[in-house]
């Protein structure tokens, strides 16, 4: 890794998958910070500019991922967004082609979905962020 | 007063008018249902105009004459009965022909009630009150039958998130293992492991929990009435949470001065103690306690006070229903399933009682559950 540390938020209301994220991106050699939600990711941004976001989609408010994401991409220059989806398929709410639809207008980045696999997540951060 | 829309299939114009008469001042009171009814009535002076106007917006009653010039109404009666979905009003067949045979194809034909002509007002009437008695009870078991398949379904909806949540944290700390770049860490090794113990820790009892919902919903389970000391059961449960509660410097206490007497099913009990013991440990302060109270007499009154972090008002009103669990930065990290205390409420209220209350954020709170010493037998279902 050349230059500066790059470093990556994620959000999520689930403290494993925090945890998770921190376990496998800190050993890439990436420097992470967590927010536990919407709220908690919008204080946490007054005074950081992540390299790019990884956020959930299902949080309390279930476009809480959306809004956070719209508000990354509006930043000068826009971040690049990783949303990680919980597909609910059994349920008969389908987060996934909502997201998948919305995603051009919200130009997500990527679109994961649940429990997500580490090759899988270093494959899109290296295409998101070249070094 | 409500207005049900009668169909009237008759070529014959005096006939209509005969029928208009006898229903259009008619209400109706009926046993065991609400409301009062009244009759509004539309004519058809043929099968294809009948099929017209159910087409265009379906009655809730078709007067069906058998005779009829071109289509007869026991042709229109064979389409009806084809109709997808099914019609959802109701045909009294009306002929001058009564013969068994002609009741015969109406009835198999899918017509509810027959009507031989010619017939009395009263004769006419008492038809369309037994006909309007059988619809609208067909109606309301349809809805009462959609509302409980909604509210399954809404559960199960919950019940499949709460599952694969941790099921996805524990597979992620699996996928952690096996990748090299983090697999070959031992802090992450005991991390993924500790963790995973706790979200499988929570899903079993989820799952113990639900069954523990649905033995008591469904009453499949037969309940057993028998004679117990409320304190032996008390002491059983206290027992089982000890471990947890010395890990933790927690001192639970029993205080029942008198004996508690009771007929109750043993399992029930059980399971309200080993719910409420375990909120006060787990909502514990280290080093708290947890007291035990119980008062026997016709009602029995039980009461698990503990020193934990309490609640506010706002959300002790939230309490007692499924899945509802307390998010702040203290219940954060106590795995549960948010399903305890709705057991707790159901199984209060199958005793003849009621679970409540009192709490105080960052000083703790008190569950009090008053039943009766004498289970009683009825297994009511509530709805909720
Ligand atoms: N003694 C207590 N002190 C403070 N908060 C409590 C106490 N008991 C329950 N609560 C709050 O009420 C919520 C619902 O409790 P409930 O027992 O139904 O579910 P749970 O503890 O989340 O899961 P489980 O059913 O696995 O025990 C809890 O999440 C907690 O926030």
């Amino acid at each position: 890794m050349s230059g500066a540390q790059k470093t990556i938020l994620v959000v999520d209301d689930d403290e494993d998958f925090r945890e998770q994220m921190s376990l496998q991106l800190e050993a890439a050699g990436y420097n992470v910070v967590t927010a536990d939600g919407e709220e908690a990711a919008r204080r946490t941004l007054e005074d950081l500019n992540p390299d790019l976001a990884v956020i959930d989609l299902m949080m309390e408010h279930v476009d809480g991922g959306f809004t956070l994401a719209y508000r990354l991409k509006k930043r000068q220059p826009p971040v690049p967004v990783i949303m990680i989806t919980a597909v609910a398929s059994e349920t008969g709410l389908d987060f996934a082609s909502a997201a998948a639809s919305e995603s051009g207008w919200m130009r997500v980045d990527a679109l994961l979905s649940k429990p997500v696999r580490p090759e899988q997540l270093r494959r899109e951060i290296a295409r998101l962020l070249p070094e | 007063m409500e207005t049900l829309r009668v169909l009237m299939v008759e070529d014959e114009a005096a006939m209509r008018a005969a029928v208009s008469r006898a229903l259009s001042r008619y209400t109706l009171r009926l046993p065991d249902i609400e409301g009062e009814y009244g009759f509004a009535i539309e004519e058809a002076g043929s099968a294809e105009e009948g099929l017209a106007r159910i087409e265009a917006s379906p009655p809730d009653i078709v007067l069906l004459d058998h005779k009829l010039p071109g289509m007869s109404g026991v042709e229109l009666l064979g389409i009806l009965a084809e109709k997808q979905p099914p019609v959802s009003f109701l045909t009294v067949m009306m002929t001058a022909y009564a013969t068994l045979e002609n009741a015969v194809v109406a009835t198999k034909r899918g017509a509810y009630d027959f009507l031989a002509k010619p017939f009395t007002p009263d004769e006419l009437r008492s038809v369309v009150s037994k006909t309007t008695r059988h619809l609208l009870l067909t109606r309301e078991t349809r809805r009462l039958a959609q509302e409980k398949r909604q509210v399954r379904f809404q559960l199960l909806s919950v019940i499949v998130h709460e599952l694969k949540a941790p099921l996805a944290a524990i597979e992620g700390y699996l996928y952690l293992l096996q990748d090299p770049g983090t697999g070959s860490d031992p802090a992450v090794y005991k991390k993924a492991v500790d963790r995973s113990l706790v979200r499988i820790g929570g899903m079993r009892k989820l799952i113990t929990d639900l069954l523990d919902l649905t033995r008591i919903e469904s009453g499949q389970k037969r309940r057993e009435l028998v004679p117990l000391e409320l304190a032996d059961v008390a002491r059983a449960a206290i027992e089982s949470v000890q471990p947890e509660a010395e890990r933790r410097g927690i001192a639970v206490t029993l205080h029942a001065p008198a004996p508690v007497p009771m007929v109750a099913d043993r399992a029930e009990m059980e399971i309200l103690f080993n719910n409420l013991l375990t909120n006060a440990v787990k909502y514990n302060r280290d080093g708290g306690t947890v007291t035990v109270r119980l008062t026997g007499g016709e009602r029995v009154r039980i009461e698990v006070a503990d020193t934990g972090i309490g609640m506010t008002p706002e959300e002790t009103a939230r309490l007692f229903h499924e899945f509802v669990r307390i998010k702040n930065e203290k219940t954060r990290n106590i795995p549960g399933s948010g399903l305890g205390l709705s057991v707790v409420r159901k199984l209060a209220h199958l005793n003849g009682g009621e679970v409540t209350v009192e709490s105080s954020p960052g000083v703790g709170s008190t569950f009090t559950v008053e039943i009766a010493a004498h289970s009683p037998e009825a297994q009511e279902t509530e709805p909720e």
